[in-house]
């Protein structure tokens, strides 16, 4: 009896052991990963100095001139549009299927939207390039070229909509039944419920889920170097509209190190990888933002 | 008896296939306080749950026979306006994470009402009915989760007075309380039957003898339905019970 005990005791601690070796695995591997590029981008924060990196507006790899703001800016304003469009029709549909559609309506529905999640990112940039492109050309205002700040923040919103309708519905299902019954127990309607009760109580989750979209949006690539134009500038309105900013050209941090890393040499290679620093250390910004959201949950 | 509030007439109701309560009959009465004994899973919850309707939210949830509220057929009302003339408190306090304040007004709030001195008007009397005005007065603002269980309770009682119901329901409304908390709420229902007919759910014997007018007794046999056995005044209940098995749970429970 006593030596069974102790057996199911060693199992325990084997897997345990077994368990925390691949967190700390995890771990290690962030780690080595950021320091190798962080080592190979080092030259380039050197030479180059942090602040004009960061904030230089030039990017020119032929006059040596790597300044990272128009990417910076290009990768924020996308990410503002897709963002945008695709939060409130993320929960506009995470609220439809936790509390309205019929089971049915559900089983079919829920699919469709892992689907979406599992569709690789360059047949989301041929879509564009195919459907919103030549849609987005259509708007008279002179210099839009159809690609630039509106396609890649559709296509994106499209991209970033599983993560935000799947968290955000969980966490308007495990809103506590005793706050939705007390709400229609005082004669609220099921929509007032919805809006004066359960959305809120839901906040910290769907704020998780928002975050945990953007930091998807902050990362993604191929799509957006094929719909999104590349060109170095700082957006800006194409006309007296503000809003025609979002005609304008850019191009992402990340598009920045796909583009040129295949012919980059010496301090341009560096440089590159000093782009994947600021994304690595932007995107740890907000996945821990979205961490201390969903902790402040339970 | 006097002016009847509540009626049931031959209501059954199943879950499915599984019947929890079978041809329940009766009628409480107005401005009195109705309590309702019986063993856990014989159905109380069931019944009391009824007379808002919070049972048309479960899906499988069928019922026959027919239930009244002031005469009135409560599947032919508007639900909505139903809710507002029957209120509920419920088991464990349920205040909604926001402001002592706003949960009070909620309920006015759902029902169209937009003017904030109005507002404030019905928050401090609905407070004050729920004896609850002079701890949070001050903190009107302060998250309702901050209060102790006792008080969050009698904030659930206020925010049910203030849509002005006629009805109060309430579920074992002290059992997650401490004594002096639970004394508070049964003084406060006593207070509350002047204004409110109160249909109250409780395994507790002694708070069932203290706090009601009445008495319904349920219990239920090895198929697990729920069935009215015993009905009256609280204190023929409590002193000679005409059927066996409410002697046997009121004595069980006392001994
Ligand atoms: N939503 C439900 N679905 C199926 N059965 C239920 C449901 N709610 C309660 N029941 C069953 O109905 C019976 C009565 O439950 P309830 O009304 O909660 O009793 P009580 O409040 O007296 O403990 C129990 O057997 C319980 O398991
Ligand atoms: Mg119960």
């Amino acid at each position: 009896m006593k030596g069974k005990k102790s057996e199911a005791f060693w199992a325990g601690r084997v897997i345990e052991g077994i368990l925390l070796l691949d967190a700390l695995l995890a771990i290690v591997v962030i780690f080595l990963i950021g320091l190798l590029i962080l080592i190979e981008a080092w030259p380039a924060f050197r030479k180059i100095g942090f602040v004009p990196f960061l904030l230089g507006k030039e990017w020119r790899p032929g006059k040596e001139l790597y300044g990272l703001l128009p990417m910076i800016v290009g990768s924020i304003l996308v990410t503002l549009g897709a963002v945008t469009l695709g939060v409130p029709i993320g929960v506009a549909l995470a609220t439809f299927l936790a509390e309205v559609a019929p089971p049915w309506v559900q089983k079919v529905v829920r699919p469709a939207i892992e689907l979406l999640a599992g569709i690789p990112s360059v047949v989301y940039g041929l879509f564009g390039l195919a459907v919103l492109v030549p849609l987005v050309r259509q708007i008279p205002v002179p210099g839009n070229s159809g690609f630039g700040l509106l396609s890649a923040s559709v296509v994106l919103a499209v991209m970033i909509l599983p993560t935000v309708a799947n968290i955000s519905e969980d966490a308007i299902r495990s809103v506590a039944r005793e706050y939705r019954e007390g709400s229609l127990a005082l004669g609220a309607t099921h929509w007032q419920t919805i809006i004066g009760v359960v959305l809120p109580a839901a906040r910290s989750g769907i704020v998780a889920a928002v975050i945990l979209g953007i930091g998807r949006a902050l990362g993604e690539t191929m799509a957006m170097i094929m719909v999104i134009g590349n060109s170095v500038i700082i957006p800006k309105p194409l006309n007296s509209n503000p809003l025609t900013i979002f005609l304008s050209q850019a191009r992402t941090l990340t598009g920045n190190i796909a583009v040129e890393i295949s012919y980059a040499t010496g301090l341009h290679e560096n440089a590159l990888f000093a782009t994947g620093v600021v994304l690595f250390i932007l995107i740890m910004l907000v996945n821990s933002m979205a961490h201390l959201a969903m902790r402040r949950r339970s | 008896m006097g002016q009847i509030k509540l009626e049931m007439v031959h209501y059954s109701l199943y879950y499915g296939n599984f019947c929890a309560l079978r041809d329940i009959s009766i009628q409480i009465p107005a401005r009195q306080v109705t309590a309702i004994i019986g063993p856990s899973g014989c159905g109380k919850s069931s019944f009391l749950r009824t007379f808002n309707r919070m049972n048309d939210l479960i899906s499988n949830a069928r019922v026959e026979g027919r239930v009244f509220l002031d005469g009135q057929d409560i599947w032919e009302m508007d639900v909505v306006e139903l809710r507002r003339r029957v209120g509920m408190v419920f088991q464990k306090p349920n205040p909604f994470p926001k402001s002592i304040f706003d949960n009070v007004a909620y309920g006015p709030r759902a029902h169209g009402l937009r003017d904030r001195s109005r507002l404030e008007e019905i928050v401090e009397q609905s407070l004050r009915r729920a004896a609850l005005w002079d701890e949070v007065k001050d903190d009107l603002n302060k998250s309702a989760l901050t209060l102790s269980g006792g008080q969050q309770q009698r904030l659930c009682i206020a925010r049910a007075l203030a849509v002005e119901p006629e009805v109060i329901l309430m579920d074992e409304p002290a059992s997650a309380l401490d004594p002096i908390a639970t004394l508070r709420i049964e003084a406060l229902i006593r207070e509350l039957r002047e204004n409110y007919t109160i249909v109250i759910v409780t395994h507790n014997m002694q708070q069932a003898a203290r706090v009601s007018d009445y008495t319904a007794f349920f219990f239920t046999d090895e198929s697990r339905t729920g069935m009215l056995i015993e009905y009256g005044e609280t204190k023929q209940i409590f002193t000679s019970p005409r059927d066996r098995r409410t002697e046997d749970y009121i004595t069980g429970r006392f001994g």
